[in-house]
């Protein structure tokens, strides 16, 4: 499933055949690989460049505990406040509040409401038993399922690039979502009473202005209209999506050629599948899992990857709707990336430093029953901790894995590592070369590194880079930097270019042997 | 024509009818389950589990069960049956208080209720007999004392209730199935299978079945308190029963009479508040109605899965005898509907699903080389898709001179006063629908809700065009006859018959040009056959402009009226629901024509579709246009509203909206995938701006 060239004796790729990442300093992220100076091809966007100190961002201190003690009157009636708390937190808050005012009820209704509050407590602390992820609040739940690093602690809690022109979208820890457009001066701020604790954000392809905001109890989307000069859209631009019980969403996906929207909660086990014209929903149950948390369509509309918060993850097909399971992992599947063609998934797993790959062979087109799809999962690369040699001394890299990006053309991966500060590792992003035809090979690349402290959030390939691929990082200090990577796309070699396995691989140093062409094509 | 009625015919009969007699047969398999669940909840006893068990399975096996069973399922395959009778894929919209009742006024639909009022009695006395006990029997034989005369029958009330209460979820099933188009047939965007579609919809049923009993019990429970008396009398006249007059006769003190000796008897009558909110009464009724619902609701809801099934239709066909099977000529058939909607659905779903099926659409014929499959599939959904935006241009017209002048009246009269002179845009329009006189409304299910009081005149012909019967659409003959009766329009809030100055001016500047055109006689060249010149032509226009002014009489004394005005009233937003009512067809076009042309930049080798590229882009703009402004218009709605929970599909009201999306989508797909080569497609400046502004994703 993962050849690799005879010469190259390692089954696996891992961390130890990377170049030792240089010592970062400077403004701008380091891309030690490359000789090519980033903003050389990033002079058209200068805009871009955003920095977000978190000291500017007002922290969002809306405690829902805290509003309620603030400006609950307590004379209101028992009736008005149980209504509060059946609107609010359902049966257990109405049963809560009755419970609670024993004075004003009569003695039965006070004593069985506390007895079927025990029993719902009961039972339910018997669920979470099975899925321990149900104790945790909201907000807890988001941080954990959220691909961003430390989400609850970072001021950039979400990015997202447009599919198909330069805009991006940018959601803050204050829970207001920026768009920036380099063509236009204006930078609209969406800002929604339903939009808190932003934890994924997404443009629908094949439209210009609607973006996908999945918050805390809702789903939100936004019609942003790209030749408004407004600076804050209202309210009436956003439509509000939600479901009982799909709270908190902490992902969402559109289908990269269709209306629909995936949208997944952790608390529901049921992913739900929206037509966002029309505002209706279909829920598509599964026993097991006990929610889901992340979730990816392939690029090529076939296939969607669903994680749930347990040891297991399900492949859904999109014909029919139809799901595999992949059960028995060592956790829960993290984070997962699909190749641009969509046959390929790689995926991590919380606890393990390794990537898996699926393979898919069957025709995306024909309606079978999943038959095409792998037997067994096969590790592709090893993360696990590495100690490099670098001219300042020795570091350590690698570790669990957060998130993976593969760029849209399929030539770079991007993998998310969270290091250990204690342990002197720091979060990194460590860049393979891919090359999925005709054999699927993985090639260390490099490094990329922030300023001296600072470690990266979240990232993103930029799908309109034209020149190779450029990843967006938004790093721990508020600044958000593009790193370009330069190469001719496999797809129309060159002669003597493009990933030519004749090249032999020694000991992880760079070996550049492509100097004389338009752009450097790094094989390490 | 010949081959039409052919496929139409082969269709029904291997297709439709296979898919209803198999969702009749899986309703009655389930009726099973359903029974014994029923059985299980009406005999509940907490206190003696054992015995209730034991006593559940003895009644279950027993053979009167069976028999009362066999009742049943002869229940389910009536109300199958009246599913495929009644079924249509283009809802009907009334656009008015009156043209509601007129549906429900309808001699079709009176059928319908008085049959889903009996079985509701069929299905309450098997539930009655099931209960057993104070429900077993209609009479039952009073205890009495002094064995004076023999023993006496008396009515037995409960039993009355349970059936009365059978017929009345009966009726109002019928009756809600009108108002809420449950006989409306909805496609889903996702292809699910059968079994999952089922299992996620079963929950949503159940919950509707019991919501919508309580619903009907509560009324039905007000109704039997107020009037109970009448068929309480009735039943008791014509059976020579007793009633038990109990209670009243025992506190009023009246004489007994010679017939009412039953003071003993263990069974009140039901005429008291106390007697009525009988908690185990009430249970039993609410359970007894929800199973009735439940079985109902899940014979419609299998039947719409079944028959809404993707089907998939040969590209091509090697046999000439199989020819109208294809899907070219199955596309461009008429009837029936479902036919056409399964079509296009397979359409959707080659072009985006199934790279060889596509190839079969971007190939040549064998001899000759012509791409006729290509050709007939394009043409096909560019005229539906022209249709629609001619519809919305002659509605956004009308409305916009009426917004504008206030009055309906004049504006409209002065329109088809002149396109009953025959104006060119009317003879145009109507020339666009002769080739399929009214093919695309017509349903079996659908003709008839619609001819009714208030739409009783109009043909389907102008079904989707209720909103506006000034409309170019309707004929000026239809119009004529329905002028006099028909005062809707013009009955509209604020509407007067005050001649505005503006309509004076706007009237004349607006059909100028068309009747300068019919006096050349030269009128422009039409996609159809040739056109059909509207007798009205011929007629005199005096006799026009006398009916006009009694029209205008009639409106203007009819709109004083409260109840005429409250009947009349256009409800708000269905005439944009009517104008989208069958926009499934549309959608399914842009997305099969767009996902065509998308795939056809790498799969289409002899370039058949470029030379298509130019009309397809026009047609998608121009469409673009009107939806634009048709949303722009007041009293529509720029976001869907909530649905609510019953069994009636109301998916069509959100229609329009999917439209628009799917319109903008398509577009974006078309561009995306060609991106600057599109500059090289010849087309209009205008377009070519508009073209622009996708390509920079500014739309």
């Amino acid at each position: 499933m993962h050849h690799w060239t005879k010469r190259n004796v390692v089954m696996m790729c891992s961390l130890a055949l990377f170049p030792p990442p240089l010592s970062g300093d400077g403004e701008t992220s380091q891309y030690n690989e490359s000789n090519t100076d980033p903003s050389v091809w990033f002079e058209d966007s200068p805009a871009l460049n955003l920095y977000f100190p978190r000291e500017s961002l007002k922290p969002h201190s809306r405690q829902e505990s805290s509003s309620k003690s603030a400006f609950r009157d307590h004379c209101e009636t028992l009736y008005t406040r149980s209504a509060g708390a059946w609107r609010d937190a359902g049966l257990s808050g109405l049963l809560n509040e009755i419970a609670n005012s024993s004075a004003e009820v009569p003695k039965w209704l006070g004593v069985s409401s506390s007895c079927v509050l025990a029993l719902l407590r009961w039972v339910s602390s018997f669920h979470s038993s099975l899925f321990p992820h149900l104790t945790l609040s909201s907000e807890e739940m988001t941080a954990e399922f959220s691909q961003v690093l430390d989400w609850s602690d970072c001021a950039v809690r979400s990015f997202a690039w447009h599919p198909h022109t330069q805009k991006c979208a940018v959601a803050l820890s204050d829970d207001s979502i920026k768009i920036y457009n380099p063509k236009s001066a204006t930078t609209p701020t969406l800002k929604h009473r339903l939009q808190r604790s932003v934890a994924a954000l997404q443009w629908k392809p094949l439209c210009a202005s609607a973006l996908a905001v999945a918050c805390h109890n809702c789903l939100l989307v936004w019609h942003v209209d790209p030749t408004s000069l407004s600076t804050r859209p209202s309210s009436g631009c956003a439509q509000v999506l939600s479901h009982p019980g799909h709270s908190p969403v902490t992902s969402v996906a559109w289908s990269p050629n269709g209306p629909l929207l995936v949208s997944a909660s952790p608390r529901d086990t049921a992913m739900l599948v929206w037509d966002v014209a029309v505002e209706s929903c279909v829920p598509l149950h599964r026993v097991g899992g006990g929610g889901v948390t992340y979730l990816s369509w392939s690029p090529d509309g076939s296939r969607v990857l669903a994680a749930t918060p347990s040891s297991l993850f399900r492949v859904w097909e999109t014909r029919m709707w139809t799901c595999e399971r992949w059960p028995s992992l060592k956790g829960r599947c993290q984070s997962g990336c699909w190749s641009p063609d969509g046959s390929r998934l790689l995926f991590s797993v919380q606890g393990e430093t390794v990537i898996y790959a699926l393979t898919f062979t069957d025709n995306p087109g024909m309606p079978l029953m999943m038959s095409g799809g792998p037997k067994a999962a096969t590790v592709v690369a090893d993360l696990s901790e590495t100690t490099l040699n670098t001219p300042d001394g020795d570091i350590m890299v690698g570790g669990e894995i957060q998130s993976l990006a593969w760029d849209p053309r399929g030539e770079r991966l991007a993998v998310h590592v969270k290091g250990d500060a204690g342990a002197g590792r720091p979060a990194m992003i460590a860049v393979f070369k891919t090359q999925i035809s005709p054999a699927f090979k993985l090639l260390p690349c490099g490094f990329v590194q922030g300023e001296a402290g600072t470690e990266p959030r979240l990232m993103q390939f930029n799908p309109n880079y034209q020149h190779g691929a450029q990843l967006t990082v938004c790093w721990s200090n508020g600044k958000i930097t593009h790193v370009p990577f330069c190469f001719m796309s496999a797809g129309n070699p060159q002669p003597g270019l493009g990933g030519s396995p004749s090249l032999p691989l020694t000991q992880g140093r760079p070996a550049d042997y492509n100097n004389q062409t338009l752009y450097t094509e790094l094989i390490s | 024509m010949f081959s039409s009625d052919q496929s139409c015919c082969w269709f029904v009969r291997k297709v439709i009818c296979w898919r209803a007699v198999a969702s009749m047969a899986w309703s009655v398999l389930l009726l099973l389950p359903t029974t014994a669940l029923f059985v299980l909840l009406i005999r509940f006893s907490l206190f003696h589990p054992i015995l209730w068990i034991s006593e559940c399975l003895s009644l279950l096996t027993s053979a009167s069960a069976i028999f009362s069973f066999i009742l049943l399922c002869g229940v389910v395959l009536m109300v199958g049956f009246f599913n495929l009778e009644y079924y249509t894929v283009v809802p009907s919209i009334a656009c008015s208080k009156i043209a509601l009742l007129g549906q429900v006024l309808h001699p079709r639909q009176f059928v319908h209720s008085l049959v889903h009022c009996i079985m509701g009695v069929v299905v309450a006395w098997c539930c009655a007999f099931t209960i057993g006990g104070r429900y077993r029997s209609l009479g039952h034989s009073c205890t009495q004392d002094e064995s004076s005369s023999g023993p006496e029958m008396c009515l037995n009330e409960y039993h009355l209730v349970l059936l009365l209460v059978g017929a009345f979820i009966g009726y109002s099933h019928s009756l809600v199935g009108v108002v809420y188009n449950m006989n409306y047939v909805s496609f889903h965007t996702m292809q699910q299978y059968k079994y999952l579609r089922f299992k996620g919809a079963l929950p949503l049923v159940v919950k509707a079945s019991a919501v919508q009993a309580l619903y009907c019990l509560r009324t039905f429970l007000l109704l039997y308190f107020f009037m109970g008396y009448a068929p309480r009398a009735w039943i008791c006249k014509t059976l020579d029963l007793n009633i038990n007059r109990l209670t009243s006769q025992y506190y009023l003190n009246l004489p007994p009479r010679p017939l009412d000796l039953n003071i003993n008897s263990s069974i009140h009558s039901l005429d008291s508040v106390s007697s009525l909110l009988d908690l185990s009464l009430l249970y039993h009724l609410w359970i007894s109605g929800t199973f009735l619902l439940l079985t109902w609701y899940i014979t419609v809801l299998l039947f719409r899965i079944f028959v809404t099934e993707v089907y998939s239709f040969p590209v091509q066909s090697t046999f000439t005898e199989d020819a109208h099977q294809c899907l070219p000529k199955v596309i461009t058939g008429t009837q029936p509907m479902i036919l056409k909607f399964l079509a296009l659905q397979d359409l959707a779903l080659l072009s985006q699903h199934s790279p060889s099926r596509r190839l079969e659409v971007f190939s040549l014929s064998q001899p000759g080389g012509h791409p006729h499959i290509w050709t007939a599939l394009s043409k096909e959904c560019l005229s539906l898709l022209s249709d629609l935006t001619e519809r919305l241009v002659a509605h956004h017209d009308t409305v916009a001179t009426n917004g504008r002048a206030k009055s309906q009246s004049t504006g409209g009269n002065k329109r088809s006063t002149t396109s009953s002179e025959g104006s060119v845009t009317s003879v145009g329009m109507e020339d666009m629908k002769t080739p399929r006189p009214g093919a695309l409304i017509r349903t079996p299910g659908s003709v008839f809700l619609r001819s009714s009081v208030g739409a009783g005149l109009r043909t389907p012909l102008t079904i989707p065009f209720t909103p506006d019967l000034d409309s170019p659409f309707s004929s000026p003959a239809l119009r004529r006859l329905t002028g006099p009766l028909e005062p809707q329009g013009a009955l509209s809030p604020g509407f007067s018959s005050i001649q505005s100055p503006h309509v004076m001016r706007r009237g004349p500047k607006l059909w100028s040009a068309s009747t300068d055109s019919q006096l050349n006689g030269s009128p422009p060249p039409s996609p159809g056959p040739a056109p059909s010149p509207s007798q009205a032509q011929l007629k005199p226009s005096f006799l026009v402009t006398f009916l006009q002014n009694r029209k205008d009489q009639v409106k203007h004394f009819l709109a004083k009226r409260m109840l005429i005005m409250y009947l009349f009233n256009k409800l708000p937003e269905a005439s944009s629901q009517a104008l989208f009512a069958d926009s499934q067809v549309h959608i399914w076009a842009l997305q099969g024509l767009s996902h065509l042309v998308a795939a056809s930049f790498s799969e289409d080798q002899y370039g058949i579709v470029q030379t298509t590229l130019p009309t397809i882009l026009s047609t998608l703009l121009l469409l673009q246009e009107a939806v634009d402004r048709h949303f722009k218009l007041p009293h529509t709605s720029s976001k869907p509203g909530h649905c609510s929970c019953s069994m009636g599909d109301d998916s069509y009201k959100t229609l329009r909206f999917a439209l628009r999306s799917t319109l903008k989508t398509s577009v974006y797909r078309i561009t995306a995938t060609f991106g600057g080569h599109l500059h090289a497609v010849q087309m209009s400046a205008e377009h070519r701006k508009r073209l622009q502004h996708f390509l920079e994703y500014k739309e």
